[in-house]
């Protein structure tokens, strides 16, 4: 187990140095230039252009990713051009909304879906299966915006239950604002997760139910429950803990319409403002960290083959 | 017989647990009696420099903290803000102004002729405006402590509407050692002697800025008026929400109550906020916006006068406005580059526009020499206040018998590319448009896009001598009935170069909570003093 952890953790590295050049070559190499929105419409092209030195952006690419490597060896990202803080700093700022946001949400598609999808699977063909076939193609084919505005509607602006929008750290003004405020974003976001977990869920644990294992177990006398939870889903969580994998690496970058819709300030907004302004060091910093974040859970979800499958040994 | 799940044992108690910690973290109330604004401003504020930067976000977060010598009134006169009195000796060469009593920075220290100094000296170095003025600028001084100086070469006539102009950039007065960061640099800190204090440690890029009631600050008695008059603070606290973007969470929003002011509502916005029983619209800058479209003089077919007349003719303001502002109250044709119902707002030479048809167009075009060269005309995707203009410019061009390719991209490209002098063949480009909130463009030497000194101008980079000296006996000239003289004569030439289309003008109403928000002051900009709240 060691020695594969630290293979894993050594293999890292070069997939982080790969996107680090690839990011930061692509950057340079796509239309636009930091300076010039930074300062503004009626700016002379001299200021722009101090502007763009001040920056660094005149010197040479090679020197310009040196630069930059050298000080991420030392966990430096470097400063926004944009917000004139540490892209650490602002990454710092905007994680907690993020992680918060994806947290609840596959706490919710979780608890909702794998109950949903073992039901389904033990009811196949009957109105709870097709009910949830059809929820889940609703689920994928619905944008999440249009979603979340329908549920804005009737919740919040008609029922007057929940707030529109924002977000409110826990500090600020205590845990029940802060859930107040994800409430509505986390179902929102949820319904995707919870079409597909439940889904392979279903696939999974259909598959497992027509095993020896389970005949064996019902001719033994065990109560249906304790068929359905501790035998037939125990062999089919691998699949079904590999897809709610996926669904957090892809939550952790695609949570920006929800957070546009909603007013939250995440990193997925972040990412987007970095990019529309050409800030160089965020957009730099924030792919590097959700690089980082694929990775770890990647390794995650393989680590935990061990707990739900004892013929798994690394 | 033993349980399976042992954790089920724990469930109870530490939801209990749960929901204790939860009562215990509500919050106490304790900031419930203060009167908070909440405002969604118009865009993100990123640069908190107002002087390094001409972004109007920038520029609204200087009214809040900074205060300036003089202001512009809502019916575009200036007027003495900061200052008290001041004297012009007989050849208008020295300008002497005494500062106001009472003036103080929010760290406590008073406002002296030392700072006005070093603060114009700053904005003398990145604003148009003030780059011209400091050219008649022999040097500045402060004889004591609530005075300054200012001592001229020679005389000229800007002296006032430079210190009290509206827009980016505004010479917003700041401590010295503040003021005296290199031009080229962004400060540090930010302090002012404004009406509000700028609550740092509460800023978060992205999400919110906050501001406080500065106690000590001392208005002026007169009425407010535009960015002049007294600068009166009703509420303890101002918040702007910098996360919520969205055009229809920001309707959502503000029809719920969560927000009290929405500056700029998009305009698809309006007929659900018009119908909204807890919402009204104020128009509190009647003066508005303009829109432009802007040649590239370096190259072809622009870089010949008698196309830039065709397209001048084809150019019509009626089209754009329906397309890109749809509401006809909040919209009309203003036949000045100068703005309309402005102190130097002329139309003189405006004719081959306002009088302009596709068949007027074709015939310059025909007589012009086009050769049928392909024009580029840029398109931001992304703005959404200005997206639909590239798209009517290339429907009435093509009438016209231009041959045009729209090119779509986001607005940073189009701001990079704007700046590129190369052949639109080679990433340059031959038209983009703008808008400018009209005091921005209201004279001829803040006009950016009258200004015809080649290299040296706005992007575009048209070339006039003439131009450029009509320009300049504006800037020396003192008397007012003359200066509008010349600015006719700008205007009739600006015309005949064809430096720019002007698009007409539009206005963005304010949205806000009905009976909970009064007193939005009437000028160019967004200003959040005066205002009470419920």
């Amino acid at each position: 187990m060691f020695r594969f952890l630290l293979k894993r953790i050594l293999s890292t590295l070069p997939v982080m140095l790969i996107v680090a050049v690839l990011v930061f070559m692509m950057l340079r190499l796509t239309p636009g230039d930091p300076a010039a929105i930074i300062a503004g419409d009626a700016a002379s092209p001299e200021n722009i252009a101090k502007i763009r030195e001040s920056f660094g952006l005149d010197r040479p690419l090679v020197v310009q990713f040196g630069i930059w490597f050298g000080n991420l060896l030392t966990g430096n990202l470097g400063e926004s051009y944009y917000f004139k803080k540490t892209v650490v700093e602002l990454i710092a700022q905007r994680i907690e909304p993020t992680v918060a946001l994806a947290s609840l949400t596959i706490l919710i598609a979780v608890a909702v879906a794998v109950p949903l999808g073992v039901l389904a699977a033990w009811r196949m063909g009957g109105w709870l299966d097709r009910a949830l076939m059809g929820f889940s193609v609703m689920g994928f084919s619905i944008p999440v915006f249009v979603f979340a505005y329908i549920l804005i509607y009737i919740v919040s602006l008609k029922l007057n239950l929940l707030p529109v929008q924002g977000y409110k750290r826990i500090g600020e003004e205590g845990f029940w604002e802060f859930l107040r405020h994800l409430i509505l974003p986390s179902i929102t976001l949820s319904v995707i997760y919870i079409a597909l977990i439940a889904r392979v869920t279903r696939a999974a644990v259909s598959e497992v139910l027509t095993e020896d294992y389970i005949r064996t177990a019902r001719a033994k006398g065990l109560p249906e429950m304790k068929v359905l939870w501790r035998h037939a889903f125990a062999n089919a969580a691998v699949p079904i803990v590999t897809v709610i994998g996926i669904g957090i690496a892809l939550l952790i970058g695609g949570v920006v319409v929800t957070e546009s819709v909603y007013g939250i300030p995440g990193l997925g907004r972040l990412t987007v403002d970095a990019v529309l302004a050409r800030d160089f060091p965020t957009i730099q910093g924030v792919i590097l960290l959700f690089s980082f974040v694929y990775v770890l859970i990647n390794l995650l979800v393989d680590l935990s083959y061990v707990l739900l499958d004892p013929r798994i040994r690394y | 017989m033993k349980s399976h799940q042992p954790w089920r044992r724990y469930l109870a108690p530490a939801m209990a647990a749960l929901l204790c910690a939860g009562a215990v973290m509500l919050p106490q109330g304790a900031a419930a009696q203060e009167k908070v604004l909440k405002v969604i401003p118009h865009s993100n504020l990123a640069i908190l420099d107002p002087i390094w930067t001409t972004q109007y976000m920038a520029r609204n977060h200087g009214y809040m903290i900074y205060d300036t010598l003089f202001g512009t009134d809502e019916k575009g006169q200036i007027k003495p803000q900061m200052v008290e009195e001041w004297t012009v000796s007989p050849d208008n060469r020295l300008w002497t102004f005494k500062l106001r009593k009472g003036l103080e920075f929010h760290d406590g220290k008073p406002v002296t002729g030392e700072d006005v100094n070093a603060s114009l000296t700053r904005w003398g170095k990145r604003d148009a405006m003030g780059q011209k003025l400091f050219t008649f600028i022999d040097r500045l001084d402060s004889p004591a402590p609530d005075t300054f100086r200012i001592f001229l070469r020679e005389a000229c006539g800007i002296v006032l509407e430079s210190l009290g102009k509206p827009s980016s950039n505004v010479p917003f007065i700041m401590p010295k050692r503040v003021a005296d960061t290199p031009a080229d640099k962004q400060i540090e800190e930010y302090i002012g002697s404004g009406p509000y204090v700028f609550k740092r440690d509460e800023f978060k890029p992205g999400e919110k800025a906050v501001y406080t009631k500065f106690a000590k600050y001392v208005p002026r008695k007169e009425p407010p008026s535009g960015t002049a008059g007294g600068k009166v603070v009703y509420v303890d606290r101002v918040e702007w929400n910098l996360a919520l973007r969205d055009a229809q969470g920001q309707v959502n929003a503000l029809s719920k109550g969560e927000v009290d002011v929405l500056e700029q509502p998009a305009f698809e916005s309006y007929a659900a906020l018009k119908t909204d029983p807890n919402v009204e619209i104020v128009n509190k800058n009647p003066v508005g916006f303009e829109y432009m479209l802007r040649f590239n003089f370096l190259h072809p077919p622009f870089n010949n006068a008698k196309v830039r007349q065709a397209a001048l003719a084809a150019l019509t303001q009626e089209p754009f406005l329906k397309a890109q502002v749809g509401i006809k109250e909040y919209y009309r044709s203003c036949a000045s580059m100068f703005g309309c119902n402005t102190p130097y707002g002329v139309t003189k030479g405006s004719d081959v526009q306002v009088k302009g048809s596709i068949a007027k167009a074709r015939e310059l075009l025909k007589a012009s020499g086009y050769n049928n060269e392909k024009i580029v005309i840029m398109k931001p995707t992304d703005l959404a206040q200005i997206t639909k203009l590239p798209d009517v410019a290339a429907q009435l061009l093509r009438q016209a018998g231009f041959n045009v390719d729209l090119q779509a991209m986001d607005w940073n490209t189009v701001v990079s590319r704007r700046a590129k002098k190369d052949a639109p063949a080679n990433g340059g480009w031959n038209i983009f448009a703008t808008s400018w909130v009209v005091p921005d463009i209201w004279n001829p030497l803040s006009n950016a896009a009258v200004g015809t000194a080649g290299e040296k101008s706005w992007f575009g980079w048209p070339t006039d001598e003439q131009l450029e000296k009509l320009r300049d006996q504006f800037a020396r000239e003192i008397d007012p009935a003359k200066k509008k003289v010349i600015t006719e004569a700008i205007h009739a030439r600006a015309f005949e170069v064809g430096t720019h289309a002007p698009l007409g003008e539009f206005i963005n109403p304010a949205a806000v909570r009905k009976g909970v928000i009064t007193g939005l002051v009437t000028g160019p900009g967004d200003f959040y003093w005066n205002i009470k709240k419920k």
